[in-house]
């Protein structure tokens, strides 16, 4: 009845029937379907330079979502990556105003982001405090900050150099964006499927307990994860600031909702314990196509996020009415 | 039991907001006049409606984030009835306000309890799908004082007994609340099933049934605080009381209500919401921008969250005492 029950199959399905059946494949078929639904419904829409366009709808939010996918399988949550995104953002920008290099800056985002996830994940790893609470704490006062430092004033006059890492392209139509969201996805798979600690995330999100018995350290996990998640806000900081070119208090408001419907959606289970990376990477084209694809059609942005949400609470409720109907 | 109360939450409390009153009281008499507190306590009430209801969801483990979304529907929609029918009587506003809020509310609940999908990512969903849906049925346009009908815009402002209406409001949902939280076996309820889910099931109660209730509640008075939030500002559109979920949560946090479910009180919820009400009345006063006020928040969430932990920290009751040694 209630979620938390597991049950053990008496013989495993076979491999070929599973992959069919997972929560991957039916997400790439939403995918497929999307892109051919958008290009009939759009003679815009099959045109290198606009789907080029339409990753930058996803590639940042992405980037961070990676690593929030492995925080939400070690069974935390981090809501305040939207705020850690404006924090780093007005970091640089105050750099930029006495002259700092591109390189310089991009350190200072970085920077800014690890620290940030330090401090999360130090108050709930050393304190054992509840993620959840912490990061609606220090979602307010991460953004707070920003908003003293510049209250209704905005950050502008980045270096011609920082343009790259936002409006940059590596070749032809692929922007420097999304090499960097393909590399990141690389590493973050091989980190979370083919390394020990990516088992230990699992582990940890399944049963604290017997993880800790088996000689994982937990906490340790947990706090380097905060730091991972921080880390990846301050990446994506240094690209939204890059592309956009200015920095107000309210950049990126509303992007951790974005980026935990992306998780959710790429079949990341949101009380931990399961989820893998290839699902996150197909949500993110998912939810760029979505976007990208009614965005050609002029419907506005807020019946967009209408959308987001519906599929946020639809993507975990149809399964479980069609287990219902069928149970 | 004197003792008992001055070591309670409540009472430490009421200590800080006291010695914060007094201190800005120093340097600014003018703040303690009782015109100017009542005034405090006036500005505070939709926070402290908001914050009973949120307590008793997150009462239940469970938490919304959607009130401010559901405050910002219901007003618009009682808005839009008044310019449809400027002559409807106010007690058919309130009755719509209190239901329309209420449905909202149940829709949370629903699939809370029947589908088992983790409340956060619910009310994160459902947060999002009702600021769109005033998107659509506004169109985007504001309601203007102009065109809202006298009595409409008059109710909360109206002084009766010396105080405006709308503080009378809040003090009656504060007596009822406390009445219902510890006087009624729903009230009880609230407590059981996020004290212990387990024992709850097993003294009769449906965990996820009262959770419905709870959101239901929840959603009834952020329906209420809907038509009072439009009708006092006289203005109502799609970004009304916009991140006010998080001063909510904030509240509750502050007010010794435990995240994990089953502790907290009304008078809490009432405290921790004067705490912020208080703090976003002085800034003005002594002359620090309105700017501060987010990162002032996260601070105090975060204070809260470790005072309240160090509280809880359990250090093992004794049960029997050891025997003396006989001599």
């Amino acid at each position: 009845m209630s979620s938390t029950d597991r049950y053990i199959p008496d013989r495993l399905q076979s491999p070929l029937q599973r992959r069919l059946k997972s929560w991957e494949t039916l997400l790439l078929a939403v995918a497929v379907a999307i892109f051919t639904f958008n290009a009939f419904a759009s003679p815009y829409f099959l045109n290198a330079w606009n789907l080029s366009d339409a990753t930058f709808n996803f590639t940042e939010k992405a980037m961070i979502a990676f690593a929030m996918a492995l925080l939400i399988i070690a069974g935390e949550i981090d809501l305040s990556v939207a705020s850690i995104v404006a924090l780093a953002s007005t970091a640089m920008g105050a750099a930029a105003q006495v002259g700092a290099s591109p390189a310089t800056l991009v350190m200072i985002g970085l920077t800014v982001g690890v620290i940030c996830g330090a401090f999360n994940g130090l108050l709930v790893t050393a304190m054992g405090l509840p993620s959840i609470v912490v990061t609606i704490g220090t979602m307010s006062l991460f953004r707070g900050i920003s908003y003293i430092v510049l209250g209704d004033t905005s950050y502008g006059g980045y270096p011609a150099g920082f343009k790259f890492f936002g409006q940059g392209y590596v070749w032809w139509v692929f922007s420097f964006e999304l090499a960097l969201f393909a590399v990141l996805a690389i590493l973050f798979g091989v980190l979370l499927h083919l390394t020990n600690f990516g088992r230990a995330v699992y582990a940890v999100g399944n049963n604290p307990v017997a993880a800790l018995f088996s000689g994982i350290r937990v906490n340790r996990v947990k706090f380097i994860l905060f730091l991972l998640t921080g880390l990846m806000a301050g990446v994506a900081s240094v690209c939204l600031t890059s592309r956009l070119g200015s920095t107000r208090p309210s950049i990126g408001f509303g992007m951790e909702l974005e980026v935990v419907t992306m998780v959710v959606l790429g079949g990341v289970n949101i009380l931990g314990g399961s989820g893998t990376i290839p699902g996150v990477v197909i949500a993110a084209f998912v939810m760029g196509l979505v976007t990208f694809g009614l965005g050609l059609l002029n419907v506005p942005g807020i019946v967009m996020s209408i959308l987001i949400g519906a599929l946020l609470i639809g993507v975990i409720a149809l399964p479980r009415l069609w287990g219902m109907w069928r149970g | 039991m004197i003792r008992r109360y001055l070591q309670s939450r409540e009472a430490i409390l009421s200590a800080a907001i006291l010695v914060l009153i007094a201190v800005i009281a120093l340097r600014f008499p003018a703040f303690i006049t009782p015109a100017n507190l009542a005034n405090v306590f006036n500005d505070t009430s939709p926070l402290m409606i908001l914050a009973i209801g949120q307590m008793i969801v997150i009462l239940t483990k469970c938490i919304d984030l959607s009130v401010a979304a559901n405050l910002a529907l219901t007003g618009m929609v009682v808005s839009l009835l008044n310019i449809a029918a400027p002559d409807l009587p106010l007690a058919v506003t309130l009755l719509v306000a209190v239901s329309l809020g209420a449905v909202l509310g149940m829709f949370n609940g629903i699939l809370v309890w029947k589908l088992n999908i983790p409340p956060i990512v619910v009310t994160l969903g459902t947060m999002t799908i009702y600021r769109g849906i005033i998107f659509l049925i506004s169109k985007g346009k504001w309601v203007n004082a102009h065109e809202m009908s006298a009595p409409f815009k008059a109710l909360p402002r109206h002084v009766f007994l010396g105080f405006p209406v709308l503080s009378w409001i809040a003090l009656a949902v504060i007596l009822i609340a406390i009445v219902v939280m510890t006087r009624t076996t729903l009230g009880r309820a609230f407590y059981a099933v996020g004290g212990n889910p387990h024992a709850a099931v097993y003294t009769g109660l449906n965990v996820g049934r009262t959770q419905f209730w709870a959101f239901t509640i929840s959603g009834a008075l952020a329906g209420l605080t809907g038509y009072l939030w439009v009708s006092r500002y006289a203005v109502a559109y799609v970004d009304i009381a916009g991140g006010f979920e998080l001063d909510v949560v904030a509240a509750c946090v502050i007010g010794g209500i435990s995240i994990a479910g089953g502790v907290g009180t009304v008078g809490g919820a009432v405290l921790g919401a004067l705490f912020l009400g208080v703090i976003k009345n002085a800034l003005p006063v002594i002359n620090i921008s309105p700017f501060w006020q987010l990162a002032i928040s996260g601070a105090a969430i975060l204070i809260a969250v470790v005072l309240n932990s160090r509280a809880n920290r359990t250090r093992g009751r004794i049960i029997l005492k050891q025997t003396e040694p006989v001599a």
